[in-house]
């Protein structure tokens, strides 16, 4: 564990999560809450949790992103809050 | 300073409680049901961080062993395995024997703290598939949600029900 990455990494967590509820193109949410994903990968690579990092990288990330955004483009792009 | 210690050293359960709070608000105060859903895998994934943080060990490595730390345990059960067979075949052991002599138990180093506790990783693979389970089933019911009201807003919703009714 580095604790330089898992300070920044953290720091961008957070920072993604408030931005991804945030924003109000839902079509942004859902990419950018594939960022948050991705960086979740990041983190459980440098906690050297590997087969957790590659799940969360090709599930999280890959297949919760696709759902979002299907269900994006099958209801309304906008969102009120 | 141990104020400062207490912060920075435990720094991944600070942001797990942040991210679960972020997750929180989202679920109970943000009206657009993908949001709500958005909130809820936030939460799922804080608490995945906390697991994974608990197994965490200060210089240890990934949970896998390496390629000569195998050869070495394997050769110490091919040992065990043949003197329990000696009896049997007599000829064929004692040669095998002999060539396995050399790596007795004595030589295996495989220190537990070496190596980050792989427990809380497993557990948490199923975590993550089960978090992609539930925000499926959830965006599913959205969408027969807008089929049925026409919006995806919660207090649109409400407002249809109500005036239904």
């Amino acid at each position: 564990m580095i604790w330089e990455f898992d300070l920044i990494i953290l720091i961008f967590l957070v920072i993604t999560a408030i931005i991804s509820l945030q924003v109000r193109d839902l079509l942004s949410a859902a990419m950018i809450f594939g960022i948050y994903s991705f960086l979740m990968c990041l983190l459980w690579a440098e906690m050297a949790a590997v087969d957790v990092a590659f799940t969360e990288a090709a599930v999280g990330a890959g297949v919760s992103t696709v759902f979002l955004i299907a269900t994006v483009f099958r209801t309304s792009r906008r969102s009120s809050d | 300073m141990e104020f400062l210690d207490s912060i920075s050293g435990k720094f991944n359960y600070w942001v797990y409680i942040v991210l679960m709070m972020i997750g929180l608000y989202a679920m109970i105060s943000k009206n657009n049901l993908i949001k709500k859903l958005i909130g809820m895998s936030i939460f799922q994934t804080a608490i995945i961080l906390f697991y994974v943080s608990i197994g965490v060990k200060d210089g240890a490595t990934i949970p896998i062993l390496r390629h000569d730390q195998v050869h070495h345990t394997h050769a110490t059960e091919y040992h065990h395995e043949i003197t329990e067979h000696t009896s049997t075949t007599v000829t064929h052991s004692t040669a095998a024997k002999e060539k396995h002599t050399e790596s007795g138990p004595d030589e295996i180093s495989i220190n537990p703290d070496d190596f980050a506790n792989p427990l809380p990783h497993v557990l948490m693979l199923t975590a993550i598939v089960v978090g992609v389970s539930t925000l499926g089933v959830g965006l599913a019911v959205t969408q027969k949600i807008y089929r049925e009201f026409g919006s995806i807003e919660e207090n649109e919703i409400i407002k249809k029900i109500t005036s239904d009714q």
